[in-house]
């Protein structure tokens, strides 16, 4: 590892300006546990790391019927998983959240952090897409939203500008007759990359499909929404033939490379498999 | 006294299960192994490696490095010894590569700094020039007469008659053997069923969560230590004597905790580098791999081409088996090729067999042993064979094998007859056994059977006993403790003493206090060890009798040593000692008793495994879950009944690993590109089962308890048995390990298509 210096901001103020005037090679420091390990296998030059995780405003989760879900960036996932609320009313977050990394991990890692790290299979990432998350962001230029569907622009690389991070995610109050899913498919049963993660959300109305996301990670260069889907599901009943073409819409859409943790036609599969078994968890979460 | 004959009902320490001696340090974290080695002046080394699978190393510039503040010193192989043997010339171009880097993660240079983040600053300013060459990774690409050479001095060596092997011509073939029984083709001509399959396995690494670790200072008289985690401090002293040009004498090896092994602790990497740099810079020097270094430039063990011919007739007997066995070695000759062989028929006697194996270099890291090496894959490739031909005769699979059992007075692979073993009695456990005759449940649920045999190893073993005057006797042990052997040779001296267990204090020595001992390895530490400790027993018992005698002035005839430990005259109730008493006069008497003995057994008990296994396949996903496992073994005598579980459980472990998800994935340029936990996918605890173990105690003949190696057999079954497993779930054979669920996605979809197509279901494939 190279030697490094470590800024701990009490501020959003000063973590912007920390990173402003450390340059190319200055990081934002959350749990850690991704940055650390690239830092230490020298994948990325570090000179500064500016820790977050003692200002206020990225530590913390907060649910109300009017605003919905704020989760500070650097809240641990073991309390994003822990949190009642989301329990209650985001269970693809906690089916994410929960399987990455192992206990000690889950102890520091972050939705920001893994947002941020923008690994085309970054686990919580496709759950956030699918219930239309929004990242807060805050740098040189003041504050912006951004929704996490448009995040990321490559394999490793976001929108984020110099001296910009991510301060919460949002995402919209829960609503009646709507329901969310997340599995991955990773050969091991844990401490596995997915091969393919898959998140998804529908809204029913009278047994007709109002509204339908699905988002795939692990397919493409980053986490994609499958647009094509929400066309083929939106103003239907749900039953199997449709859920069939939404999966064959889901193959179709995952453009995935062949690398040692799956093949082209393992993962253009997979994420027809995921589709359907995730809908149909999403649908029944819909109707109870 | 021959313990064997004793019924085994008698044994008070044999048998039971004591608290590990090692456990506390463990268990808190105080146990030292070779990475914690702290001492003054201590350097910290890093390894430069080749970024390249096969290139030609033009010129190293070390300039750069050397000129950064905190590097004491840069070497490469220019600063090893030269050789004119052309086998110490291999192993030290495997440690550091002179003029060829021969595979991805091959060492080409080494640093050692104030503090190992400097060493790695200046791994990035060595100046390395190659000449990139075209990398050869798979055995039978290698065999090829256009293959790329990796050594163009290497010749084919023959262990074979009446082959047409060309033996003058650049290969790099290093090794064609032949073993041969009766007339194999005459017996296909009169078979009736005929059965030939063709089979694949990958590399797979040993695994073990200790990396490896050298410390070493090479003091100013020339005498060097090292501390280290080795499997076998003996071998690997006289084998950097070896590499270093020295001799035995020059060198100590003070083993410490070892952090598991399972065979890839054997060859020598580090220490030499480590040894060199501290002559260099006059200070002692550690140097750690990291696990990327493990995966890329250790271990693993062969990856595979087997191709198996069965002839049977109608009622199951086996007339001719036929077996090409094709072992990547890695970049240096020296694949496990010969126990993959010898292994192949193990369980089983055929009156007419030839089996061809061949050992091949590629450019891939220097296989190196790995539990029961070689016998995993050529005996998953007849296993596999045997239960298809027990599918075409309509036969169960364990009579098929029942009938074609080796036994006592049938020869093994080197022809000489089998002693007593447990082939039978293993087959037949697992015909009646419950899991066996109990019915699958489910859907998409198979079951697997398997058989395994290893032979374990012998060899020399040495170690000391001093008897303490509080009554406790220390044992010095020269075999490293990797698997529970300082407790099992501790019981099997408290045994011989009739002492409790307590009483012993076992400990591991170096390679100064000690007499020679071969590896822990080969299944052979509590066996060969045990037959030492045995030995030290008797010694001392004799000895106890001696003393007392003498202080009692009779006859040492006169005198007995009672299954109580009693040392008495029986005629003179006044003339008793118990153990403690006699062990509190020693030093007025005569002095501290003590016996030191070393042996070199070749009496090693073979051993044969039977596993059963249920599974489910997630047919939309090629993911394979394990139901039930159960794992039957002949263990001879299970001497700590708790360990000898414990070794099945890790062998099973490592075994459903190979079958299921383990494996080197190479790129086109031959860059080894998963060599991390996270992506070679061990399988961790949530992967594996509920192992049960069922202990068939046949005691080996030729040892005083009856031991046989228990460590090795267990990785044998369990690719096999995956295999049947997953045939009978899915109707799909495969002929490659791992059946990953990539491999098992891609077979289900093409059946799928197949069958759509009218085109069958893929079965029959021949």
């Amino acid at each position: 590892m190279q030697s490094l210096t470590y800024r701990r901001a009490t501020s959003i103020g000063e973590a912007v300006s920390l990173l402003q005037n450390g340059g190319d090679t200055a990081r934002v420091l959350a749990g850690g546990t991704d940055l650390i390990v690239q830092a230490r296998e020298r994948k990325r030059d570090v000179s500064l790391l500016v820790d977050v995780k003692h200002i206020p405003e990225l530590i913390g989760i907060s649910y109300s019927s009017d605003i919905g879900l704020v989760i500070g960036a650097a809240t641990p996932l073991y309390q994003v998983y822990g949190n009642k609320d989301i329990k209650e009313y985001y269970p693809s977050i906690v089916e994410a959240s929960s399987v990455i990394g192992g206990t000690a991990i889950q102890g520091r890692a972050s939705l920001g952090g893994n947002l941020c790290n923008s690994s085309p299979a970054g686990d919580s990432l496709t759950a956030m897409m699918a219930i239309n998350a929004i990242a807060h962001i805050a740098g040189p230029q003041g504050e912006r939203d951004i929704p996490v569907e448009d995040f990321f622009t490559g394999p490793g690389r976001n929108v984020l500008e110099a001296g910009e991070f991510v301060v919460n995610i949002h995402i919209a109050p829960h609503q009646s007759g709507t329901g969310e899913a997340w599995q991955r498919f990773i050969p091991r049963n844990e401490m596995d990359i997915a091969v393919v993660n898959c998140g998804t959300y529908l809204a029913l109305e009278n047994g007709s499909v109002t509204n339908a996301r699905v988002a795939l990670g692990a397919v493409a260069a980053t986490p994609i929404m499958v647009p094509a889907i929400s066309e083929i599901l939106i103003g239907q009943a749900l039953n199997d033939e449709i859920i069939d073409m939404a999966a064959d819409a889901a193959s179709e859409a995952a453009t995935p490379i062949e690398d040692m943790r799956g093949s082209v036609k393992q993962r253009k599969h997979l994420a027809g498999v995921l589709t359907k078994r995730t809908l149909a968890i999403a649908a029944e979460r819909a109707q109870s | 006294m021959v313990a064997t004959e004793k019924n085994r009902d008698t044994y008070k320490v044999i048998g039971t299960r004591p608290v590990r001696p090692d456990g506390t340090d463990k268990v808190t974290g105080r146990a030292a192994y070779a990475a914690d080695t702290q001492m003054t002046n201590l350097l910290h080394a890093q390894v430069l490696r080749s970024p390249h699978a096969h290139a030609i190393i033009k010129s190293i510039d070390a300039s750069k490095a050397l000129a950064l503040p905190g590097v004491k010193a840069v070497i490469t192989a220019a600063d090893l010894p030269d050789t004119d043997s052309d086998s110490t010339q291999k192993l030290l171009d495997n440690v550091i590569a002179s003029n060829k880097a021969l595979y991805h993660g091959h060492a080409v240079a080494a640093v050692a700094a104030i503090d190992v983040h400097i060493a790695e600053d200046a791994l990035d300013l060595i100046q390395v020039e190659y000449e990139i060459l075209t990398p050869v990774t798979d055995v039978r690409e290698a065999m090829l007469s256009d293959a790329p050479i990796l050594h163009p001095d290497l010749r084919t060596s023959l262990q074979a008659t009446n082959v047409d092997t060309a033996t003058d011509i650049e290969t790099n073939i290093a090794l064609h053997l032949r073993q041969e029984r009766g007339d194999v083709e005459g017996a296909f001509e009169n078979s009736d069923v005929i059965i030939e399959r063709e089979f694949e396995t990958s590399w797979f690494h040993q695994g073990y969560i200790e990396p490896h670790s050298a410390t070493a200072f090479w003091s100013h008289d020339g005498q060097i230590t090292i501390w280290n985690s080795s499997q076998g401090p003996f071998v690997q002293r006289d084998s950097i004597a070896r590499l270093l040009n020295l001799t035995a004498q020059d060198i100590t090896v003070i083993p410490q905790e070892i952090g598991g092994g399972f065979g890839g602790k054997i060859s020598v990497y580090l220490e030499p580098i480590a040894a060199v740099l501290s002559k260099v810079t006059a200070q002692p020097v550690r140097l750690t791999m990291t696990r990327e270094a493990v995966f890329q430039a250790t271990g693993p063990t062969s990856a595979t081409y087997n191709r198996i011919k069965l002839g049977a007739m109608h009622d199951g007997t086996i007339v001719a088996a036929q077996a090409y066995l094709a072992f990547a070695a890695g970049a240096f000759p020296g694949s496990p090729i010969n126990p993959g062989v010898s292994c192949a028929f193990g369980p089983y006697y055929f009156e007419n067999q030839l089996i061809d194996g061949f050992d091949v270099v590629t450019n891939s890291p220097k296989s190196a042993a790995y539990r029961a090496p070689g016998a995993p894959a050529s005996e998953y490739a007849v296993e596999s064979t045997i239960n298809e031909l027990a599918e075409r005769l309509e036969m169960d699979p364990m009579e098929l094998r029942i009938k074609n059992a080796t036994s006592e007075g049938k020869p093994n692979s080197a022809g000489a007859p089998f002693p007593r073993i447990g082939a039978k009695e293993v087959m037949d456990a697992v015909k009646n056994h419950p899991h066996y005759n109990s019915e699958l449940q489910g859907d998409d649920v198979g079951r697997g059977v398997a058989l395994g045999f290893w032979h374990n190893a012998g060899l020399e073993s040495g170690s000391s006993a001093t008897i303490n005057s509080d009554g406790s006797v220390s044992l010095s042990v020269g075999s490293v403790d990797i698997g529970g052997t300082r407790a099992s040779l501790a019981m099997q001296l408290a045994e011989t003493l009739a002492l409790t267990y307590e009483q012993i204090k076992p400990h591991v020595a170096d390679t100064d206090s000690v007499p020679f001992t071969h590896v822990t390895g080969g299944s052979r530490t509590t066996f060969a060890g045990g037959w030492v400790a045995y030995e030290l027993g008797i010694e001392l018992r004799e000895k106890m009798r001696q003393r007392a005698a003498d202080i009692w002035d009779v006859d040492i005839e006169e005198v007995e040593y009672t299954d109580d430990a009693i040392v008495k005259v029986n005629s003179d109730e006044e003339k008793t000692f118990t153990f403690s008493d006699l062990a509190k006069k020693m030093a007025t008497t005569g002095g501290q008793i003590s016996a030191t003995v070393s042996i070199n057994k070749t009496s090693q008990g073979p051993a044969y495994a039977g596993h059963i296994v249920d599974i489910e396949v997630d047919k939309d996903t090629g993911k394979v879950t394990i139901l039930r496992y159960t794992a039957i073994q002949d263990v001879g005598t299970a001497i700590h009944p708790s360990y000898v579980e414990g070794q099945i459980h890790g062998g099973v472990a490592q075994g459903l690993g190979m079958a299921l998800t383990e494996e080197y994935y190479y790129d086109d340029d031959g860059h080894l590109v998963n060599s991390s936990f996270l992506d070679y996918r061990m399988p961790t605890a949530l992967d594996l089962p509920m192992i049960d173990t069922e202990l068939v105690e046949v005691p080996n003949p030729g040892h005083p308890y009856g031991v046989r190696g228990v460590g090795e057999v267990p990785i044998v079954p369990p690719m096999p048995a995956i295999q049947q497993a997953i045939t009978d779930a899915t109707g799909l054979h495969i002929y490659q390990m791992p059946v990953s669920p990539r491999v098992l996605l891609e077979e289900l979809l093409e059946s799928k298509n197949l069958s759509s197509n009218g085109h069958g279901t893929g079965e029959g494939r021949l």
